[in-house]
């Protein structure tokens, strides 16, 4: 038992909550809002490191013991995505105080976030699949508000079918857990891998798994993505960029859990389907990546890209595989909150989303143009920035499983990320400068430093791969091993 | 518009009391037998809609000038201080108990922290639901 | 029982599709609201004992009781909807408000920019 485990998801609810009664300190909510999230980081890294000491943490609301409570359980795999999660969302948070406005500010603006941000981190955390709906009903709740505040027509307009989507496809993942619960009878996660590992997989179980990777897709935008250009790319910029790092992150995080713990005995049916799934995502995600002229546009499609990419690693499903893929995750969540807000900065200083209408921004703002090329080059993968490590790995689990047909795919698409970006970047730093001078809208520190921070997040998490590396193998091995995490929860103590 | 809604109006002043004290048997109710803070709330919230029905917004605001938006967050924070409570001893996260107590009229009675939280939830429901009908009506 | 509420469900369902397949934004809200239904009254089903004509609480002297989880996942489940009921009903209003439509197939976009 360690009560520390639920402070992640309860800390920013108590915060969303404390804002109602402060609606016009903004001061105060910006304060306590960044503090959270730095708090939230402390509490992480603390329990990863206790992670290696003890073991996997758990905590059983009110006492009532698994497979009957319901638990939190923090495996170095959840840790670390807390972790990542709390550190974008406290650098999304400090771009917002000087992009968002006091307009949406005064609307609960703050209280949002901290509901999205304990929606997404009680997502990772905890150890039950109905509670794991209910986390994910509360980040969506938070990412509706989120994305229809301001109330612009634009914004209502995709906000509607955003929230239609969405609730078609908890639907469906209502309708999973019931068919789940009629043929196991139980909720915990744990004990559902247990009876299934017991029963066996049986054909109907298979179908049900087929469910849950439809939920799943949807959510995180494998293959099903349709609906996520539209509205990623209305959002209010520091929304965006919380958006395309959290929320398919939560979805790819939910697809991992489900099909290394529950449905991992039938490869042949499931982790096929993921194969295909993954490979159409990465074409299609390339082709909408070069195909559009809106920068907006052009990074949500990197989103969907990534999305492909991660799920490769999960389909091939060996050891090296699923080390690249956490990997992977980890660096996609910063660089993508940094890709989303460096467009979303250059969109405010042009004031144009269509990039043939910007060029040579380099002269007026040459940090921001670096940040872009840093940005560029680490999601290409090119050594030493973060990116390189994951790909490699994902790269060595797909030659040992020899499925490279996938390989050259997810390389393919590296190329489109390298290309995609690079036209952003000849085409908008390069060139003749169109900004005079005098007219030059002045960078703010809010928005610069934001990025820089993120930036150099890239950096480290590259060049200090090493040190990380322990934390992320052993999330891999818990990925692997899932009697590991079942003892750790099973086991009364 | 206004309309001659007499006989509403006089069976609402009676009505709503008897609303509101099934409001208060089902929220006592919930702890052993089926009722509780979210359906004890949902009726309270029914009373008050109907009050906001049958006589004007304004009158009601001017007799109830609470911000229910308020109460709503002011029930979410009770709900999850009970859960921190537990913290303080040492037990997990929302755990509740109960003792007897002789109280001078109502004999012995069970005392539980549950019923903070139930209260919590009720206060969350009220809140919740009166915002979203009045920010609905006041729109129109 | 368990046959009549899963025919119960599937016609919910078929109904539900029919509504969300609609262009009118508040017949598809409605169509959402009926299609959680159809899921609750599946959890429903799925419990055990759905016909011991019992309710699920467990008393002294008992003999037999349904399994309480299913109404458990239903009452939050009922919430859940209600909260995105409430939302999904604002926000085609203020949609309507703001571009005085309700039809989806002119709420498609991109004309404007």
């Amino acid at each position: 038992m360690n009560n520390l485990v639920v402070l992640p998801m309860v800390i920013p609810v108590l915060a969303g909550i404390l804002f109602v009664f402060f609606r016009y300190q903004i001061t105060l909510q910006r304060w306590i809002s960044f503090i959270v999230m730095v708090g939230n980081i402390g509490i992480a890294a603390y329990l990863l490191y206790l992670n290696q000491i003890e073991g996997i943490q758990r905590i059983d609301f009110s006492g009532w013991k698994p497979p009957f409570g319901i638990s939190f359980v923090a495996d170095s795999f959840s840790l670390i995505l807390v972790l990542i999660t709390s550190l974008v969302a406290a650098i999304c948070l400090v771009y917002a105080f000087s992009s968002i406005g006091e307009e949406r500010e005064k609307m609960y603006f703050y209280s949002f976030v901290n509901f999205l941000v304990a929606g997404v981190n009680g997502s990772f955390l905890t150890g039950d699949l109905f509670n794991l709906y209910v986390c994910f009903e509360i980040m969506l709740l938070a990412s509706y508000v989120l994305i229809a505040l301001g109330g612009e027509k634009a914004q209502l307009r995709e906000s509607i079918k955003y929230v239609l989507i969405n609730v078609l496809s908890s639907w469906f993942f209502l309708v999973a857990i019931a068919y789940l619960y009629g043929s196991v009878g139980t909720l915990s996660m744990a004990h559902i891998s247990e009876r299934i590992a017991e029963v066996g997989q049986t054909p109907l179980l298979t179908v049900i798994s087929i469910v849950f990777l439809t939920v799943f897709a949807l959510k995180a935008g494998l293959l099903l993505y349709f609906w996520l250009p539209g509205s990623y790319s209305i959002a209010p910029t520091a929304v965006a960029a919380l958006f395309g790092a959290l929320l398919t992150k939560v979805g790819i995080y939910a697809m991992f859990r489900v099909f290394t713990l529950f449905f991992y005995h039938d490869h042949s049916i499931t982790h096929t389907f993921i194969t295909v799934l993954a490979a159409l995502t990465l074409i299609g995600g390339s082709i909408g990546a070069v195909a559009y002229k809106d920068i907006r546009l052009i990074v949500t499609y990197n989103v969907v890209i990534a999305v492909g990419f991660i799920l490769v690693g999960l389909a091939v499903a060996t050891p090296e595989a699923l080390e690249g893929s956490i990997y992977y995750l980890m660096h996609d969540m910063i660089v993508k909150a940094l890709l989303f807000l460096i467009a979303g900065t250059m969109i405010a200083v042009t004031g144009t989303t269509r990039i043939d209408e910007m060029s040579g921004l380099i002269r007026n703002y040459p940090l921001l143009g670096w940040m872009f090329f840093i940005v560029m080059l680490s999601l290409a993968g090119i050594p030493p920035l973060s990116g390189f490590i994951g790909k490699v790995l994902v790269g060595q689990g797909a030659i040992e499983a020899e499925s490279y047909i996938l390989l050259a795919l997810a390389f393919i698409s590296s190329i489109f990320v390298l290309y995609s970006l690079l036209r952003v970047f000849l085409q908008c730093f390069w060139g003749e400068t169109i900004i005079s001078s005098e007219d030059e809208v002045p960078m703010k520190k809010g928005w610069i430093i934001p990025c820089a921070i993120l930036t150099i997040a890239t950096i480290v998490l590259g060049l200090g791969a090493e040190i990380i590396f322990p934390y992320v193998s052993d999330a891999a091995n818990t990925l692997l091993n899932p009697s590991d995490y079942i003892d750790a929860v099973l086991t009364q103590d | 518009m206004k309309t001659n809604n007499v006989i509403l109006r006089a069976v609402v002043k009676l009505v709503v009391y008897i609303i509101l004290t099934l409001a208060v048997y089902l929220f006592l109710a919930g702890h052993h037998s089926p009722g509780g803070g979210f359906i004890g709330g949902l009726v309270l919230a029914a009373a008050l809609v109907l009050l906001f029905v049958s006589f004007d917004i304004e009158t009601v605001r001017s007799a109830i000038p609470f911000d229910f938006k308020k109460v709503a967050a002011l029930g979410a924070f009770t709900s999850v201080m009970t859960g921190f409570g537990s913290l303080l001893f040492g037990q997990p996260f929302l755990s509740q108990t109960f003792a007897y107590f002789d109280l001078p009229f109502f004999g012995k009675t069970e005392l539980t922290t549950v019923t903070i939280f139930e209260a919590g939830v009720a206060l969350v429901v009220v809140g919740v639901v009166v915002t979203i009908i009045l920010s609905i009506v006041e729109d129109v | 029982m368990e046959t009549l509420t899963t025919i119960l469900t599937g016609v919910l369902v078929s109904v539900a599709t029919y509504l969300i397949l609609s262009r009118s934004v508040l017949r598809v809200i409605l169509g959402t609201a009926v299609l959680s239904h159809a899921a609750h009254l599946l959890i429903m089903s799925m419990g055990k004992g759905l016909k011991n004509g019992e309710v699920p609480i467990l008393r002294d002297g008992a003999s037999s009781y349904v399994d309480p989880l299913p109404q458990a996942l239903i009452l939050t489940s009922i919430v859940i909807s209600f909260a995105v009921t409430a939302i999904l009903l604002v926000l085609a209003y203020r949609t309507y408000r703001e571009t005085g439509t309700d039809n989806l197939f002119e709420l498609r976009g991109f004309k404007d920019e």
